[in-house]
């Protein structure tokens, strides 16, 4: 019995106004020939440029690239299992919850469904408000909850905030996110490669070159020559990889069996690997000290 | 053509006329209540004395019900409490899980494909000393068919292993805080929370979208209006789509439909605007029996499932805070625009901090858009405080009170989730009306059964399911409950012009009672007979349904 690979789907998480949709839209525009299917809460708020759209209904809009867009109203897990049926099924699904959802919750459940798998949870900030609305007399706590439920956390909006306020705002979420990579964004354009699965399955160096050029954004190849444990492995990689923001890749254990490591922030998955992997970890890490500080910049002070 | 109908009493709920011997029908409307004598001024007259020996009351109005009932009775029933079937059947009780067992057994018996699903419902474990049911017990009754029961709650499923099978759960390494695991690491065949529920309960054959009412169930929901004397009802969350719509104007419209039903347009799956927009649309299609155009606004989860949204101190067992199903910027479009378009809202809170967010919501919407007799209306609401209270009825606005939510599930918030104090002062009916508040009371249907008078009865003795009175202070007199599930409830759905009391030019909607409400002692109210009812002048006795 051969069993298809689960497709991956990623959370994205945040309170109004954080971006979520602009994301998106970014990802649909950078899908790349990938059938991406995005599940909304409703379409109302979704503006996808009309020229993408190829048919619409009530409950699906067919987009350009075998990419599809759907509401899920209440019924999450529903929609989700319907995604199962879509032929051929999409490459990956993101899913914008909504802005009072708490996201690691709905990754829990997903995590249940047979032929899925959570790729991670993305949760976005907007940079001008989130310090604020952190303290709100009734949000508070649910935007908490959704910060530290991140396995990478995109800080929008940083164009419209001072320097002063940026750092007093990356220091304050430093605390509360922990290990958790922070990238710093504008219209919440992220490297879609830092979001989507795209390696191949057979990695090298080439692999590493080609979507991962963004200027803070470094990305390497690690040869694995000997057996490891894959779980204390992957912690590792974590663990010594400041600003690891993803990394996928095959090793040998001890008793000589291939695992596949996906690496979404602090996220680790282990799989069985497929047939003919060979040893070989990417990673693409965020490095704090380049994000928007250009050379320029650096010494006119 | 006029009938006039003899009664033994006829309660008329009509402050200048509040008793009558009786009452004058035509065309479907009241032309007055008074003595014979008095009615004889309409002109010629059929005299009805099929109800000579009986009670006329207004028609019972329940303002928070879900038509799903009528559905949920396809499905096998093993609640704790005897119930009644659309038929009239009373299911006995399952006392413990032993009688569930053999419940399903039952239900198995009669299924001839052994690979068939077999749903139930109201399972309640908090009577069997908090005994869980396991995979392993529903395994007794097959190895074969998936098998589900749904809690009484709603919140919780229990599945057999064929079940989780199907799901592929029957594995160990699950993570999950909405599936317990056994000693052997394999799930328990417990489901907690929608989430978690719904890859299984499609399995169990569970409809995948169950609060959706289909045509039968619709049907079904009527035949319990008839039984528990109700001729107007809420289907209080609903999507509506067209097909829907359509498929109720033309089955309430039937000359044997038997009441009026009032579905909510929930907010769910469509920004405030398209809310606003599609309620609008709805209002244009109302008629008589289908009274269309109204938004339930769901703003917390339950108390019971931890996901209301309380104040400090929180959670009396610690639990962390419950969970919001709106935002405050959309709540507060939502209810802004409906003020200014003129459109009624209804809002579920159970969570004090939720009903505080609808009324700051409420507060600074009527600041710009005065609207001097809005009747939005707090459903639920059951841990609003008196300070609260106080600034409902400032901001004219309604409180439909959960009354057998205290029976069936006090003396869990007592111990469990809110603790002493505030589980007494829970569906607080004598502070609402102390401070001018109107106040309805519901069932919420199907969570607990529909039938105002044991509603009626709840409100008045606020005896938990253990026997204890919990708040002595906040039971409310007969009279006060028996307004409460007529005028009240038709009051906030500005319906008491129309419905809610027997006075001339309002619809000929009654209830039929062999006891006299106002007479019976208050702890037998639940035990008042209904013989059916009349609406719309048609007479619909239950023992013909």
């Amino acid at each position: 019995m051969t069993e298809a690979e689960p497709t991956p789907i990623t959370v994205i998480g945040g309170y109004l106004g954080c971006g979520k949709t602009t994301l998106v839209n970014h990802l649909l525009r950078h899908a790349d020939g990938k059938r991406l299917a995005i599940l909304v809460n409703e379409f109302g708020e979704l503006q996808i440029d009309a020229d993408l759209i190829e048919a619409q209904d009530d409950e699906v809009i067919s987009l350009g690239g075998g990419c599809v867009c759907c509401s899920y109203g209440n019924d999450l897990i529903t929609a989700i299992l319907d995604m199962e049926k879509m032929d051929p099924r999409p490459d990956h699904i993101i899913l914008e919850a909504s802005g009072v959802a708490l996201p690691a919750a709905i990754a829990s459940s997903l995590s249940l469904l047979n032929g899925f798998s959570v790729d991670g949870i993305v949760v976005l900030a907007d940079a001008e408000t989130i310090r604020q609305r952190s303290t709100d007399k009734y949000m508070s706590d649910t935007i908490l909850r959704q910060l530290e439920s991140a396995d990478i956390l995109l800080l929008n909006k940083i164009d419209l905030i001072s320097d002063p306020e940026r750092k007093t705002t990356l220091g304050w979420l430093a605390e509360i996110m922990g290990k958790t990579p922070i990238i710093e964004t504008q219209k919440s354009a992220v490297p879609p490669a830092i979001l989507l699965r795209d390696f191949g399955r057979h990695l090298d160096s080439e692999s590493v070159a080609a979507p991962h050029q963004a200027e803070n954004f470094q990305s390497s190849f690690m040869a694995v020559d000997v057996p490891v444990d894959p779980t204390e492995f992957a912690e590792s990689l974590i663990a010594n990889n400041r600003g690891l923001v993803r990394a996928k890749g095959f090793v040998k254990s001890h008793d000589g069996s291939m695992h596949t490591i996906q690496i979404v922030g602090t996220r680790v998955e282990i799989t069985h690997a497929p047939d003919g992997a060979k040893p070989g970890v990417v990673t693409i890490s965020v490095g704090p000290q380049k994000i928007s500080v250009t050379e320029g910049h650096d010494k006119s002070g | 053509m006029t009938t006039i109908f003899s009664a033994r009493k006829i309660i008329t709920m009509n402050p200048s006329r509040p008793e009558a011997t009786h009452v004058a029908v035509r065309d479907g409307r009241i032309l007055g209540s008074g003595s014979l004598q008095e009615l004889e001024g309409w002109g010629e007259y059929t005299l009805d004395e099929t109800f000579k020996d009986k009670i006329i009351m207004p028609g019972l109005v329940e303002g928070h019900s879900h038509a799903m009932e009528g559905t949920l009775w396809k499905y096998t029933y093993v609640g704790f409490f005897d119930r009644m079937d659309p038929h009239g059947k009373v299911w006995a009780g399952a006392k413990d899980i032993e009688a569930v067992i053999g419940r399903l057994e039952e239900a198995d018996a009669l299924i001839e494909d052994e690979d068939a699903p077999l749903p139930a419902w109201s399972l309640d474990p908090i009577y069997f000393n908090n005994e869980r049911v396991t995979r392993e017990d529903l395994d007794r009754v097959s190895t074969t068919r998936p098998i589900g029961i749904m809690h009484a709650s709603g919140h919780i499923l229990n599945v057999n292993s064929k079940a989780l099978e199907l799901a592929g759960l029957l594995k160990t390494g699950i993570n999950n805080p909405g599936v317990p695991l056994g000693r052997d690491g394999l799930p328990t065949g417990e489901l907690k929370g929608p989430d978690v529920m719904t890859p299984v309960g499609i399995h169990v054959g569970f409809d995948r979208d169950m609060l959706a009412c289909d045509e039968q169930g619709i049907i079904d929901f009527a035949k319990l209006c008839v039984r528990s004397g109700v001729t107007t009802a809420t289907d209080l969350a609903a999507r509506l789509p067209d097909d829907a719509v359509n498929m109720m104007l033309e089955v309430t419209a039937r000359k044997n439909f038997p009441a009026r039903i009032v579905p909510l347009r929930f907010h769910h799956g469509v920004t405030p605007d398209e809310l606003i927009d599609h309620a609008q649309k709805l209002k244009t299609q109302s008629t008589d029996r289908l009274r269309l155009g109204m938004i339930k606004v769901v703003v917390d989860g339950s108390i019971q499932g931890f996901s209301a949204r309380i104040k400090w101190p929180g959670y009396h067992n610690g639990a962390p805070n419950g969970l919001w199903y709106i935002s405050p910027e959309h709540l507060r479009h939502i209810i802004n625009a409906s003020l200014e378009k003129n459109l009624h809202i209804h809002t579920h809170t159970n969570g004090d901090e939720a009903t505080e967010l609808v009324l700051d919501c409420m507060e600074e919407g009527l600041l710009k858009h005065p609207a001097p007799d809005h009747r939005f209306t707090l459903q639920h609401c059951q841990l609003a405080d008196s300070a609260q209270y106080r600034r409902m009825a400032k901001l004219g606005m309604c409180v439909n009170l959960f009354a057998n939510h205290h029976f069936y599930w006090g003396d869990e918030h007592y111990k469990l989730t809110v603790g002493p104090e505030r589980a007494t002062r829970m569906n607080a009916c004598a502070t609402a009306l102390e401070n001018g508040v109107p106040m309805a009371i519901h069932s919420d249907a199907p969570i607990t059964p529909l039938g105002p008078l044991f509603t009626a009865w709840c409100a008045v003795n606020r005896l938990t399911a253990s026997g204890r009175t919990q708040g002595e202070e906040e039971k409310i007199d007969i009279d006060e409950a028996l307004y409460a599930i007529t005028l009240g409830a038709a009051y906030t759905l500005k319906l008491d012009g129309e419905i809610g009391s027997i006075e001339t030019g309002k619809r000929a909607d009654f209830a039929i009672l062999e006891d006299d409400p106002e007479e019976v002692d208050p702890s037998k109210l639940k035990d008042v007979r209904v013989w059916g009812t009349v609406q719309d002048g048609r007479l619909f006795p239950a023992a013909a349904l």
